[in-house]
């Protein structure tokens, strides 16, 4: 799982069945210093996090597929976790 | 270009379309397009290519797309050999206002 800070919310009417009732996010993955990494991508939201929060995000089908439990969406990025610390040496 | 952000879930706008007589058997009947990846401000990030139309999309529509294996699912159950997929129209992209503020 990766870093990343919540920085926007993306809306869509016409989407794919399979994203229908989730919440796009728009993340930049952060380091552990809270410094952003490279280019922002989009996930979908499972713990009502928003902007401004540091979450965990999956990027992985397979865990995605097991968390929704909706069949087979085509869903590769989920935000798993809100973090509250993080302590590195 | 950053190969991270197209394994994942990501914005564009789609820019042109992309017919092919010959193709992979399973990709007959796809809608080809293609796509220049944008960050969240809109503008364009990494390289254009070419992604498979799950929403009927067309030139000029922003969108979110997802790749990787998880663009074949877009059209499930057939088995499609593709790795980019448009999934969605995007109405509106909203930042979080600390964002870019000085």
């Amino acid at each position: 799982m990766k870093l990343a800070q919540v920085i926007g919310t993306v809306t869509a009417t016409a989407k794919h069945p399979g994203y229908l009732g989730h919440k796009l996010m728009i993340v930049q993955p952060v380091d552990s210093a809270g410094l952003a990494l490279g280019e922002s991508q989009l996930a979908i939201d499972t713990v009502q996090a928003g902007p401004g929060d540091t979450v965990l995000v999956l990027r992985e089908g397979t865990g995605v597929r097991q968390i929704l439990e909706e069949g087979t969406p085509p869903i590769r990025s989920l935000i798993v976790g809100i973090v509250d610390e993080v302590t590195s040496g | 270009m950053s190969p991270q952000k197209e394994d994942a879930v990501y914005l564009g706008e789609v820019i042109g379309t992309c017919v092919a007589t010959m193709k992979a058997p399973g990709m007959e009947g796809l809608r080809m397009l293609v796509v220049q990846p944008l960050d969240e401000h809109g503008n364009p990030t990494g390289t254009r290519h070419i992604a498979c139309d799950a929403v009927q999309a067309g030139p000029g529509d922003r969108v979110y797309l997802v790749g990787s294996r998880e663009a074949a699912l877009a059209f499930d159950p057939s088995f499609v050999p593709i790795d980019a997929a448009i999934v969605g129209i995007v109405d509106s992209v909203d930042l979080d206002r600390r964002e870019g503020d000085v």
